[in-house]
């Protein structure tokens, strides 16, 4: 036999891939150091098909790396920048040990620092990349604002934050991006629309945080500084393509709990002054047919968009002391809204409580003892639904101490199929432009589709009750023949036969099922397994469907009674 | 001491100046520390009350000057020799006055430096001269008591001695005359109002009585006071030493040499961070890059250029977005007690979802930071994959099979029950012709059947529970092989023509030249007598086992029997009817055998073991075949056998494609326990203990390149499971496409 003898592992994937032990060593570099790198160059591990193989025959448990992208690690300037900082790090220690003041203040000065710019623009080419990838920095950088000095972090890292989030918002306030909230136990959602992408972050409720023990900070904040960059780059180009000037001129001196706010009062300085935004209107193309309908159909939806981005245009609103500001604030401006608060509560107040042109005024208390003639006084989930529901709800179920009605999530789109909320329906109907009707009606409806649920239902029982039928013939036959065979009199009894009616729709019915559970034996065992899973998957859905349409129904029978009772 | 005393000749004189004036005020002995302290008292008194003398006293003032700059040093050692002294003579009261002496020491230097101040100013270029004059005229020393020589030794050494000391002349001080007892001093403390002010003088041995003002004095002291009433503690500090060049030096000390030459030290050290710099070690201060906190338009050119990484780069997915439940105010209540209850890992909701009546009631979210983090983790420790979501409508993953309906005929309905078996009907066979039906039962009894009336015609009770019955297959013979116990029974029903019924009598009775052997083999042939003749039963075949099942041979002469047996070769063996001869075809144990069949056509014989089926050639006498099956009933049709087995599945071979089965049907859900395909039809089914017929069409094309299709068209219900069984034995229609089945519930039907 010619050639060389094949040797394992020489070849194939276990050439592709590289523990995260070596690939350390690779690049000379601490774990945390090598953490870092994969953090800022977005590098992560990779699940190899065959771990055994790759593993060389080992099945301990190891994580593994493309070695494609440990070699491009290599070249990153960055590691450079790591290996000089940790001799920094080594020289101030030592210079400390001895003393030696001059030469700390020196080495301080010359404390090595990286830009993160070109990272950002390889790992996102594109603005649009980057743009897509912002959920996380959002989140981030609004949770690492709502930071208190506690040592956590660096105080110029929470500054930075907190700037970058308030630009961020004037931008969404400035480009009208908004467009869904959603109060959840754990924040406030928003969801944007920016340059065609859906933007969704969430926001902390205001309260200082408790600092878990077992979260690494380092690692958080790895992540937020290169969050802040790449969020930083994002603005700016935000800003540009509004033509606004960046960085917004706000009085960044002001104490930062407030910065927030009268940031978001302030309107922002337009590099040019332009009259009026002239929006590109959608040429008229001469086309026919269906592209026709839809092109009608994304005119409505643009001019329903339109519409409601002056959602709150032309209304006033107050808020009172005890409901979250900086939200509803940031919330009514998005829509066109005025708003102002107290003026001993917070800076940036435009309006007193006197003013007699407040339309609406925000109160989350049980009752208030002064009130204006001319004015709503509603909870601030009036504000919330408004903005989900893309139109000025009724604020009659939104008044002072009444029972909210549910806040729904705006991010779920219901298939059909799927179970949907009635105050989901109501406010789709209100959508649609219908009145809306007396809640009494609106219950008929609900107890008319439920009953022709249940119809539904029953025919499917009614497949099993064919068969009872005949078990029980059969048992009557049975019993005959049985007293025929102990000789007893035989009745001989002519009795009038039923006729049986037969529904031809039905047989077909019967038919097509059989032919179907027949056709299902015939399957193969892959497909087989496929299908039950896939039916499984199906039945589970209805069966949570019509568990919370049930629970929904025991809920409205309690209150009902409920009522009765009290009346 | 000697020394002190004689180095303090010229301020003796001084001191004598003041002590002129003591005689005035008390004239009495005093202790050398009360002296001391009233030396000062009375410096102090020549300051303040005695300013007429000023010319007198200026040089005075000028000694005191210069002692207090520049013999501070000599003036220090004094004081040590008199704290030390002090130690010596009284070691009871002294200690509070040593401090207060210290004291009193460094105020006079201070009150000096004062008054040189004031001179300065006034006089400053006399005060020069004096200086280099007067140098050693101040001498500490002077403060010693000079009425008594004796120095500072322990005034215990003259106590046997009747003098005390000796005065300036050399004349003997003799203790003045103590007559005074304990009363006297009793009695003086009482009458004397001076008394508490009265203190003895050691040095003198007599009574002092202190002044008003060294009372003060002494109270101040021990109060940590100046002894000075009139002396400002906090007067402002005059800086010798100050930034503001002065018209004369502190000191005139020539400058030294080494502030002329340049030092080689500092030399080096220049040299070194020359070489530092040289050498790029010390790296000139870095300019503030303050580009690293600016924004600039990172995307202006977008160059394609810089491509993702690889096609292996994978964005990280997004989280979930919140539905309902995770709403402060969701549509429906929320069972929390259910949540604890799960497990972590069978949560789906990795929050409990609460309710709230108004947003002011909304807490922080505890977990907030923990999610943030785990999202963290997720994005830089998990690696990613692309998972593909099957999105199949299930509908399509059915297969397009014919319809039923274009497939008939095949029994549909269940038509007629045969009833009347007490026991479990094991086993049922139909007559060639098709008109008489026979079935075999745990109750011992062989029952025949009219198909189309489901009546009864006979009832032969075999005495045991009966395994099998098999009609013989050939249309000119009417008999019946029963299988019971170790039997095999060779029923005459007469139930057809009268020929026929001839016909197979003729086959029964026909010439016996087997007897000879029989002896020889195994089984044991006999006729039967009287009551059993009378019920139809013509032959036994006595078996040594066990006999589990019987089948005949197409032309109906040769009918197989089949004692399962691990063990042993004698398994299957072939009985001639008409020959009356019984033969062990295998001379080898191949397996537990099963079941046994023969060809309905060509020359063909099937053993089923557990393992395999093996097909063996009846002319040529050898093994053709050997499917890999673990059957418990076959039925073969043409080309195509099938299997049934107790684990549920049915194996559809063809003969001609390979030896292992071209389909495998896991049509039911128990075991199978029988199988039968039609004879005339493309039909075959299959009989479960799930209580099922399942009746399927095999298509078979006679293009060879085209695939057998099989169609389950029906499954046929009515059947009672008992006793965990459901239908034991299946069976067709010679001619007609129905199906009859057997069950444990003692009832046979018919599907048609």
């Amino acid at each position: 036999m010619g050639g060389l003898q094949k040797k394992k592992y020489e070849r194939g994937s276990a050439t592709n891939y590289i523990t995260r032990n070596k690939a350390r060593k690779k690049l000379q570099l601490s774990l945390p150091d090598f953490r870092r790198l994969c953090i800022l160059k977005g590098i992560y591990p990779h699940e190899p098909k065959h771990k055994k193989k790759v593993n060389k025959g080992s099945t301990a448990p190891r994580t593994f790396y493309l070695l494609k992208d440990i070699r491009f690690l290599l070249h990153e300037p960055i590691v450079g920048k790591f290996r000089e900082y940790k001799v920094f790090v080594r020289k101030l220690k030592k210079a400390y040990g001895k003393t030696e003041w001059s030469s700390v203040e020196r080495l301080k000065e010359n404390k090595p620092a990286y830009k993160l710019d070109h990272i950002i623009k390889e790992r996102y080419p594109s603005f649009i990349d980057a743009l897509r990838d912002i959920d996380d920095a959002l989140c981030m950088c609004f949770l690492f604002s709502t930071f208190a000095r506690t040592g956590k972090c660096h105080v110029q890292t929470i500054q930075l934050c907190r700037r970058l989030t308030v630009e961020w918002m004037n931008y969404v306030i400035a480009s009208r991006a908004l467009k869904k909230v959603f109060i959840s136990i754990k924040g406030i959602y928003y969801q944007a629309e920016a340059m065609g992408q859906l933007i969704t972050w969430l926001v902390p409720y205001q309260f200082s945080h408790d600092h878990p023990t077992d979260v690494d900070y380092r690692v958080m904040a790895t992540f937020t500084e290169f969050y802040t960059t790449l969020l930083g780059f994002i603005n700016f180009r935000l800003y540009h393509s509004l033509n606004l000037l960046y960085p917004p001129k706000v009085s960044w001196t002001l104490k930062q709990s407030q910065m927030k706010l009268s940031a978001l009062s302030a309107s922002l300085a337009r590099v040019v002054s332009t009259a009026e935004e002239d929006e590109a209107e959608l040429d008229q193309f001469p086309v026919d047919g269906e592209d026709m309908a839809n092109m009608e159909a994304r005119e409505k939806e643009q001019k329903q968009e339109e519409a409601q981005k002056k959602l709150f245009e032309g209304l006033k609103f107050f808020l009172n002391r005890e409901v979250p500001r900086e939200s509803l604030a940031f919330l009514i401006r998005c829509f066109g809204g005025e708003v102002s608060w107290d003026k001993s509560v917070c800076i940036g107040s435009t309006y007193e409580v006197k003013d007699e042109t407040i339309t609406h005024q925000i109160v989350d208390r049980p009752n208030i003892d002064k009130q204006y003639i001319n004015r709503y006084y509603i909870q601030p989930q009036w504000v919330y639904d408004c903005v989900n529901a893309k139109i000025i709800l009724p604020v009659e179920d939104y008044f002072l101490g009444v029972t909210l009605p549910p806040h729904l999530s705006p991010f779920v789109e219901e298939k059909d199929g799927d179970y949907v909320p009635p105050e989901k329906l109501k406010i789709m109907a209100l959508q649609r432009g219908e009145k809306p009707a007396h809640e009494q009606e609106d219950e008929e409806e609900e107890e008319e589709e439920d009953e022709e649920e249940e119809e539904e239902e029953e025919e499917d029982d009614n497949e099993e009750e064919g068969d009872d039928g005949e078990e029980a013939e059969e048992k009557n036959l049975k019993k005959m023949e049985e007293q025929r065979s102990q000789g007893k009199s035989l009745s001989v009894k002519v009795t009038a036969g039923k006729v049986k009616v037969e529904n031809p729709a039905r047989l077909e019915q019967e038919e097509k099922a059989e032919e179907k559970r027949l056709a299902i034996m015939m399957m193969k065992k892959k497909e087989k397994y496929l299908y039950d899973k896939i039916m499984f998957g199906k039945k589970r859905k209805v069966r949570e469907a019509n568990k919370l349409a049930a629970k929904r129904k025991a809920h409205d029978d309690a209150e009902k009674s409920k009522k009765k009772a009290r009346k | 001491m000697e020394e002190s005393s004689s180095s303090s000749t010229r301020s003796a004189a001084q001191t004598h100046k003041i002590k002129e004036k003591e005689p005035q005020k008390g004239g009495k002995k005093r202790t050398k520390a009360e002296e001391e302290e009233e030396e000062e008292l009375f410096n102090f008194k020549s300051k303040s009350t005695e300013e007429e003398e000023e010319d007198e006293d200026l040089s005075d003032s000028e000694d005191s000057i210069f002692s207090g700059l520049e013999d501070s040093g000599s003036d220090e050692d004094d004081d040590d020799e008199e704290l030390s002294d002090d130690g010596d003579e009284e070691g009871l009261d002294d200690g509070e006055l040593k401090l207060e002496q210290t004291q009193q020491i460094g105020i006079e230097t201070k009150k000096e430096t004062e008054e040189t101040g004031e001179t300065e100013e006034t006089e400053g270029g006399r005060t020069e001269k004096a200086k280099q004059e007067d140098e050693y005229v101040h001498d500490s020393s002077d403060e010693e008591d000079i009425r008594n020589t004796v120095g500072n030794v322990p005034m215990e050494w003259y106590r046997d001695f009747p003098h005390i000391g000796y005065n300036l002349d050399g004349k003997k001080i003799y203790k003045p005359i103590r007559n005074k007892d304990e009363l006297d001093d009793f009695l003086d403390k009482m009458d004397n109002p001076d008394y508490w002010r009265t203190v003895p003088d050691k040095q003198t041995g007599s009574d002092v009585v202190l002044s008003d003002e060294q009372v003060q004095l002494v109270n101040r002291l021990q109060r940590g006071q100046f002894g000075d009433a009139n002396f400002n503690e906090y007067e402002p500090q005059v800086e010798f030493f100050s930034r503001d060049v002065m018209l004369h030096p502190v000191t005139n000390r020539p400058a030294d040499k080494r502030s002329f030459i340049p030092s080689l030290i500092e030399k080096e050290k220049v040299s070194k961070l020359v070489h530092a710099i040289k050498m790029g070690w010390i790296k000139p201060r870095r300019v503030e890059d303050d580009s690293r906190g600016r924004y600039y338009d990172l995307w202006a050119n977008e160059d394609s250029s810089i491509l993702a990484r690889h096609k292996m780069h994978l964005p990280a997915p997004k989280i979930p977005l919140p539905g309902h439940q995770e709403s402060y105010n969701p549509p429906t209540g929320v069972p929390r007690a259910l949540w604890e209850q799960q497990d972590p890992c069978d949560r789906k909701l990795p929050f409990v979802p609460r309710k709230f009546s108004s947003l002011r009631q909304v807490p922080a979210f505890s977990r907030f930071i923990h999610e943030r983090f785990e999202r963290c983790l997720d994005l830089y420790l998990c690696p990613r994959q692309r998972k593909m979501r099957v999105n199949v409508n299930p509908e399509d993953l059915i297969p397009k099979l014919p319809k039923p309906k274009d497939l008939q005929p095949f029994p549909t309905t269940q038509s007629l029950v045969y009833r009347g078996h007490s026991g479990l009907v094991r086993s049922i066979s139909v007559s060639p012709s098709g008109q008489w039906l026979a079935s075999g039962s745990d109750d011992g009894s062989v029952r025949f059947w009219e198909v189309c009336s489901s009546r009864c015609l006979k009832t032969v009770q075999v005495g045991g529970a009966v395994k099998s019955v098999a009609w013989n297959p050939n249309p000119s013979v009417c008999l019946l092989a029963v299988a019971l116990d170790s039997v095999v029974l060779i029923l005459s029903p007469s139930l057809a023509d009268r020929q026929v019924v001839l016909s197979s009598e003729r086959l029964l009775s026909a010439p016996q030249e087997a007897d000879a052997n029989e002896g020889a083999g195994p089984v044991t042939w006999s006729e039967t007598e009287g009551e059993e003749l009378n019920h139809g039963i013509r032959l036994k075949i006595q078996h040594p086992k066990a006999v589990q099942q019987v089948s005949w041979h197409a032309k109906g002469d040769y009918v197989a029997s089949v004692m399962p047996d691990h063990s042993s070769n004698l398994q299957v063996l072939i009985h001639q009817l008409s020959r009356r001869r019984s033969q062990n075809p295998f001379r080898k144990n191949k397996g537990l055998v099963q079941c046994v069949s023969f060809h309905p056509v060509r020359p063909y014989f099937f053993v089923g073991t557990q393992r395999s089926v093996r097909i063996y050639n009846l002319v040529k006498q050898e093994m053709t075949k050997k499917l890999q099956a673990n059957s418990k009933w076959i039925s073969q049709h043409g080309d195509h056998v099938i299997c049934g087995s107790y684990d549920c599945r049915l194996s559809w071979f063809d003969l001609d494609l390979s030896t292992k089965p071209y389909k495998m049907l896991r049509h039911h859900k128990k075991a199978v326990r029988g199988v039968a395909y039609h004879r005339l039809y493309p039909l075959f089914a299959s009989a479960s203990d799930d209580g099922t017929v399942i009746v399927c069409h095999g298509t078979v094309y006679n293009d060879l390149l085209q695939n057998p299709l099989i169609v389950p068209v029906k499954v046929l219900r009515g059947h009672e499971i008992t006793h965990d069984l459901g239908v034991l034995d299946v069976t067709f229609h010679p001619t007609q496409p129905w199906v009859f089945s057997s069950g444990a519930d003692a009832t046979i039907r018919l599907f048609t």
